[in-house]
């Protein structure tokens, strides 16, 4: 079943997906438009790490065209909440 | 806007009352009374007799009306005053709301949710201090809510009303007088996920309803000493946002669960055995957990706090684990 | 004097065996100790004295057939605490002693309630549990009463053995290569995951990323002191190396553009068509070009030893891998010119995550027989690399990138990369070099082969 999904819960998807490559990484402090990328460090294995998270929390799979997407906080956030999330039942 | 999870409540349901001409309030005292903690006050003066009903003394019967009215094409709000007398409505919520769908093969619906008043804390005594929602999580056909936050008070409510399946939320007594903001357009919360209340990497702590304030005061003081604990609030109880609870495990590698009910098959008892189903070899430690002594509740004030889990105890059972 | 006779267990048992004896002269026994195992024709059945005192001495062996009523053991009782006792008999007969015994001893019975300890233990027990160092008074028993079988002692040695080990440090003492056996806990308790990280061979003083442990102030701030030190001895570590490759060895830089738009577009169709988990990035084609270029032209790959050069029998990759904060850790990826690239994905990602976490295992930190520094994802377009002796060669990559490029005659553009070889001129010439290089291009130009 495909629930709507608000900014505050993607956010969240992001920010624990994010904690989970870098474990210390400053989530709160980057910007809305900062270069997630950039500011954290993350080389291609993070990157690819980082999709697998994300797709893992939010029941999607996300294809490579869609890397662009998710350069920064707040892409990432659009772009979950327009394409929701399938959770998978208990 | 400033607000108290009494009102936050109140308001959803006036929400519901104005927006579904099918939504309708029933139970003990929610009428003229205002209802037995205050939530419905004010109410029955602004939608009337017809849409906020008050009812004679028996669960059974007026839980069943509930059903009957649900079934019927309604979407009522069964109010049982707390969680205590909803026993005598038991055979209602298990045998015919939670079951009716199966049994008819899909032909009937029960879209009914009940609210009632949970916990103890208020020398209410043995059979008055119930936390039974571990119960009713047991059971196939129903969902459990408790909303532990005034978001959640205001939010869960019309989620729940969209459900076409039973849902019961449960509202822990000591929550009512809970004053905080809450955004002035707040509306409808998901009611699947769990929430984490408290980012922390040194152990994870799992709670919900009225002993998430304690959850987190707990953390607070374990903070003091370099220990930080993620707290995550269940919020739905049937169906459990297992994935969350795994995913903390498997980064802190220690959980303690704290739960107002008595431990021995308790929600507590379930979490912990999914964690080991499921995280065993994350674990750098037992998983604890922190529940009510296994004796009906006592009425004096200091046993009743030594019977209930305290700050105190979390405190103890997180540097257990974390040694 | 006491006789301790062959007890009739059984109404139809007429003889018995004495399998074993538990007790020998000179040994204090009481009234309901066991004293001996004896076999009937349909069990073996642990047999007590009804006397107390001191064995005198064993008349009957270990393996001997007697009849019942038989004396077994001639068992020395203090006078006052042996009310009527038969006088001492040096070997009465047979006949004598039968009917001594129908007047004398009770009819056999039930075991007489022995004295309460908190659990019954029989002195074969008793004897086991000293022989294995086990206390009893840790033993569950699941036998009749509580008491304490060979089972419960069998599963009690076994415990003894296998210390506790919680899930999370079992497993990561698996992945470390430690014995979790071998460690002793720093506290009381199970060995925990802190014991196993403190007990892992400690390698080129990786900087820890983020400590789980609970620290208090105090322990906070020598944490960080400890980081300080370590990044302090990485970074002394490497000005070494780095220093050593400068002086010791003659390098030549040789450089080469490559196409990659086969490569690129077999790349996103693959990771397309196969689950998240099995994505591929461009960094592993490379990887694997590498080593199979390395396979071929073998002069590059292994290591300049007291003046001459010995190649390596496999390709054993070692990936630079930066670590947050600062410093450098090569994870190697063994015999990566026949890993598949699949493996060779997974492998890459464990070993960078290990060595970034902080949590090399030995077998990541095995010596390379070539290097590859891959500094593109911080958008270099090229890499003069220094090598890492005893190495010959490193192979530097730099961001993948469009670029204008010639293709069939007309302007068009690829993503390109631009791939450089640093070699031991001692080991290598040009030629080789630029062979090298040569078959790398040849290798991205297949990825399918790859």
């Amino acid at each position: 079943m495909n629930r709507i999904i608000d900014d505050r819960v993607a956010a969240e998807l992001v920010t624990a997906s994010l904690l989970t490559i870098v474990p210390d990484a400053d989530v709160g402090s980057l910007g809305e438009h900062t270069d997630l990328r950039d500011s954290l460090e993350l080389d291609s294995l993070d990157f690819l790490s980082f999709v697998e998270q994300l797709g893992r929390r939010s029941g999607r799979r996300i294809d490579e065209d869609d890397y662009d997407r998710l350069r920064t906080m707040h892409s990432c956030v659009e772009y979950l909440c327009e394409h929701g999330m399938s959770r998978p039942q208990p | 806007m400033k607000t108290t999870y009494r009102e936050a409540m109140r308001e959803a349901i006036r929400d519901a009352l104005t927006t579904d001409e099918r939504v309708f309030l029933m139970g003990e005292d929610v009428g003229r009374y205002g209802g037995c903690f205050g939530v419905s006050l004010g109410l029955l003066e602004e939608f009337g007799p017809e849409r906020v009903r008050d009812t004679p003394l028996s669960e059974s019967a007026f839980v069943g009306a509930g059903i009957g009215a649900a079934m019927a094409g309604m979407r009522p709000i069964v109010e049982i005053m707390t969680v205590n007398f909803s026993m005598l409505a038991l055979d209602q919520i298990l045998n015919n709301a939670a079951t009716l769908r199966h049994m008819s093969g899909g032909q009937l619906g029960v879209p009914l949710v009940i609210r009632m008043t949970t916990g103890a804390g208020r020398q209410l005594a043995a059979q008055h201090s119930h936390s039974l929602e571990g119960w009713y999580a047991h059971i196939p056909g129903l969902r459990v809510l408790a909303p532990a936050t005034i978001e959640d008070a205001r939010g869960m409510l019309p989620s729940a009303l969209d459900d076409p399946d039973p849902v019961l939320i449960f509202e822990h007594g000591s929550l009512y007088n809970m004053a905080g903001e809450l955004a002035d357009d707040a509306g409808p919360v998901d009611i699947d996920r769990a929430a984490i209340r408290r980012h922390g990497r040194d152990l994870t702590l799992i709670t919900y309803g009225g002993t998430l304030p304690t959850a987190l005061a707990a953390a607070d003081e374990l903070a003091v000493d370099g220990v930080h604990a993620e707290v995550i609030d269940l919020r739905s109880l049937r169906p459990l946002d297992e994935h969350t609870v795994l995913e903390s495990v498997a980064t802190t590698h220690r959980a303690v669960i704290v739960d107002e009910g008595w431990r021995s098959g308790s929600l507590a008892a379930e979490v912990s055995a999914r964690i080991a189903e499921q995280a065993l070899y994350e674990l750098d430690a037992p998983v604890r957990r922190v529940c009510s002594a296994e004796v009906p509740m006592p009425y004096a004030k200091h046993l009743e706090d030594a019977a209930l889990p305290q700050v105190a105890d979390i405190v103890v059972a997180g540097r257990a684990v974390t040694g | 004097m006491a006789e301790f006779r062959m007890p009739s267990l059984g109404a139809d048992m007429e003889q018995g065996t004495v399998v074993e004896w538990l007790v020998k002269p000179g040994d204090p026994v009481r009234r309901g100790d066991i004293v001996a195992v004896v076999d009937t024709a349909k069990a073996a059945v642990e047999v007590e004295c009804f006397d107390t005192g001191v064995v005198e001495r064993l008349l009957v062996g270990e393996g001997e057939v007697v009849p019942v009523g038989t004396p077994l053991a001639l068992i020395a009782t203090e006078p006052a605490a042996a009310p009527g006792e038969p006088a001492p008999e040096p070997m009465p007969e047979p006949a004598e002693r039968v009917e001594a015994e129908v007047r004398v001893e009770p009819a056999p019975r039930r075991p007489r309630p022995r004295p309460v300890a908190a659990v019954p233990v029989t002195p074969i027990i008793r004897k086991l549990a000293a022989e294995a160092g086990i206390d009893l008074s840790t033993v569950h028993g699941t036998g009749r009463g509580g008491a304490i079988t060979r089972h419960d002692l069998a599963r009690a040695v076994h415990h003894a053995e296998r210390p506790a080990v919680t899930p999370y440090a079992r497993r990561l003492a698996a992945e470390l290569g430690v014995d979790p056996a071998a460690i002793e806990p720093a506290r009381a308790g199970p060995v925990r995951a802190a014991d196993v990280r403190a007990a892992a061979p400690a390698e080129p003083a990786p900087p820890p990323v983020a400590s789980t442990v609970a620290s208090t102030a105090a322990s906070t701030a020598a944490t960080r002191a400890a980081e300080q030190r370590r990044t302090t001895d990485m970074r002394a570590a490497i000005a070494e190396l780095m220093s050593r490759a400068n002086r010791e060895i003659p390098h030549y830089h040789l450089a080469s553009t490559i196409d990659l738009g086969t490569a690129m577009a077999w790349l996103h169709a693959h990771n397309r068509a196969v689950p998240v988990a099995e994505r591929l990035v461009p960094a592993v084609l490379m990887l694997k070009a590498t080593a199979r270029a390395a396979a071929e032209v073998g002069e590059l790959n292994g290591h300049w030893l007291d003046g001459t050069f010995h190649a390596a029998s496999t390709v054993d990759l070692g990936v630079a891998t930066a670590l947050r904060g600062g410093g450098l850790l090569v994870p190697v990826l063994r015999d990566a010119a026949a890993t598949p690239l699949t493996e060779l994905m997974y492998r890459l990602r464990d070993g960078v995550a290990r060595v970034r976490a902080g949590r090399p295992r030995s077998s990541d930190l095995v010596p390379a027989s070539i290097t590859v520094t891959n500094l593109g994802d911080l958008g270099v377009d090229l890499v003069h690399g220094v090598i890492h002796p005893p190495q010959v060669a490193l192979v530097g990559f730099g961001a993948v990138v469009e670029r204008p490029w010639a293709v069939d005659g007309l302007l068009g553009v690829r993503p390109v990369v631009t791939v450089t070889l640093a070699a031991d001129h001692r080991a290598t010439d040009g030629a080789i070099g630029g062979r090298f290089l040569h078959a790398i291009e040849g290798m991205l130009q297949r990825p399918e082969e790859l």
